[in-house]
């Protein structure tokens, strides 16, 4: 036992206290990214939104977690019991253990893992057991066609999302996500001449990829274009119809939480992370994380955005999009880009 | 050291554990569900040896692809299993003696040491210094540098099947329209009239 509390207990407790830090933070981030989307849905529909709890309805999320946590729960008689109540949990759980490798500036991660992108990309594919799992055990008919349309929907396009990450991949070299950002400091822009800037970060060298990893997110997560999973006009509320109170609050707390992991996943790969805009001077005063915030802000305005003026895909649509127009693109640029790192003797 | 050995009896309790309840569970949703705690469980072990890739492909390709095509098939299944039970007798000589054979190579490759010393000390490809490269990049030169017939051949097996899988199944019946996005988005013309024989289309 020598060395036990120096080797294990005070990591241990460091870890613990951090994992807590980031979780609170992330919490109340996403009681606010919550009311952000409802806001500006509402102002594209020319609505005014919740506007009635605190000041321009400030503590609406709260107001409504309150609601659902003092809810009474209600278990259909013909429900599978354990499941039932297993899938929010699941949903929660995975959509939040996928930020204990997200470094939100330098050294500012919990785990630095040398596979941290395969961690992010294997947490993301398995959002869909809380879909499937609640869907078969509320043993009724919309949450169980939803859960198979979820099942055939991730899988789908779980494919060109590899894709894309395995063209950053070629660019960086590493599987480690603070080498991806700590990569884009050189890129496009400063082959030209120019100090560093926004011109580095990949969403430029790979803008198709960067375009599908976009669209490929908003169906990773089923946001509306490709809510089919929970289509109201033709499957109730989908998986989530036979939840109320608590469950149904932390299937909706996991969704946004998987949201804000995409759009943290697409900061980092893209957008050059914690990098300032402009590595000139009044620019690199501030803070890494607060540019790190305002990019994934800025991905997250976007998803809302598409999800206030874009109609809603028919699912053959959905499953053309992804087989037939980005795996086929992904799967191209990727030889693209190969051949030309290596012809240009770009590899790392 | 101490944490360490009870993490491993953690994960690896676990694994048998919910793989015996993977063939013993009567339902057969639930027995997917542990085999799913099973990979996980499984990637869990690979962490602690410190192969790391291993571990996350095992989640990714496994859990994330493979288990939820299982579970899309088995929830739709509807399986009598009473009917199903009634079978098991009938099976149990041909089960009983795969189960023997696997069991006895298995003991054969793990006590490989006990007959022939040098082999374990003599893996085909020696391991490389974890010091210089990481255990992504070692796979990747085995894989893909090393191996890459075999790896190509292994790919070329896969498509085969796949085309096969396509042939067998693919029927365009003549009846049916067909959607052309092509065509669609290809239109110049945006607003037309056509004036419409009832029963034919146009």
């Amino acid at each position: 036992m020598n060395g036990f509390v120096e080797n294990y207990l005070i990591p241990g407790a460091i870890m613990v206290g951090q994992s807590l830090l980031v979780l609170v933070l992330l919490l109340v981030f996403i009681a606010y990214v919550l009311l952000a989307d409802r806001k500006i849905w509402a102002a594209v529909q020319m609505r005014r939104g919740p506007n009635v709890v605190g000041a321009f309805g400030l503590f609406q999320s709260f107001a409504d977690l309150l609601k659902f946590v003092l809810k009474e729960p209600v278990i259909p008689s013909g429900a599978n019991k354990g499941i039932f109540l297993l899938a929010p949990l699941v949903t929660v759980t995975l959509a939040l253990a996928g930020w204990a490798v997200i470094p939100f500036n330098f050294g500012w991660v919990i785990a630095n893992l040398n596979v941290g992108v395969l961690y992010l990309l294997a947490i993301s594919s398995l959002g869909v057991y809380g879909v499937i799992m609640g869907g078969w055990a509320s043993n009724s008919k919309y949450p169980f066609l939803s859960s198979l349309r979820a099942a055939a929907q991730m899988v789908s396009y779980e494919v060109s999302i590899g894709f894309v990450i395995v063209t950053v991949l070629l660019c960086v070299g590493s599987l480690n996500l603070t080498d991806i950002v700590m990569s884009q400091q050189t890129g496009l822009g400063t082959k030209l001449g120019l100090p560093g800037s926004f011109l580095d970060w990949y969403w430029l060298a790979l803008l198709p990829m960067f375009v599908i990893f976009f669209i490929s997110a908003l169906a990773e997560t089923n946001r509306p274009p490709f809510d089919l999973v929970e289509a109201e006009s033709e499957l109730v509320a989908g998986f989530m119809s036979e939840y109320g109170s608590t469950p149904y609050m932390m299937f909706m707390l996991g969704e946004y939480a998987s949201i804000c992991l995409m759009s943290a996943m697409t900061t980092i790969l893209f957008l050059g992370g914690w990098l300032p805009p402009v590595n000139v001077a009044p620019f690199t005063w501030v803070p890494g994380i607060v540019w790190f915030v305002l990019k994934g802000s800025l991905v997250f305005f976007m998803f809302s955005m598409v999800k206030a003026f874009v109609p809603r895909y028919r699912y053959d649509q959905l499953m053309r999009l992804g087989w037939k127009v980005f795996l086929p693109i992904s799967l191209g640029m990727v030889v693209v880009v190969a051949v030309v790192l290596q012809t240009m003797g770009w590899a790392p | 050291m101490i944490l360490h050995t009870i993490f491993f009896y953690l994960f690896s309790g676990i694994t048998i554990a919910s793989a015996l309840m993977v063939i013993s569970s009567r339902n057969p949703v639930h027995s997917v569900l542990f085999l799913i705690l099973a990979f996980f469980n499984a990637a869990g072990l690979f962490v602690m040896l410190g192969a790391e890739f291993l571990a996350m492909m095992l989640v990714v390709v496994y859990v994330g692809a493979v288990a939820v095509l299982f579970l899309f098939v088995v929830m739709m299944l509807d399986v009598d299993l009473t009917e199903l039970r009634q079978g098991f007798l009938q099976y149990l000589p041909v089960g009983g003696l795969i189960g023997v054979v696997l069991l006895a190579e298995l003991l054969i490759v793990l006590s490989g040491w006990a007959f022939a010393p040098d082999v374990v000390g003599n893996p085909v490809q020696p391991i490389p210094d974890m010091a210089q490269i990481s255990n992504t990049e070692a796979i990747g030169r085995l894989l893909y540098t090393h191996y890459i017939f075999f790896f190509q051949i292994a790919g070329f097996v896969l498509l085969v099947a796949m085309i096969g899988a396509i042939v067998l199944t693919l029927r365009h019946k003549p009846r049916v329209k067909r959607q052309n996005i092509a065509d669609q988005v290809a239109r110049t013309q945006k607003v037309e009239l056509h004036s419409v024989e009832p029963g034919k289309g146009i």
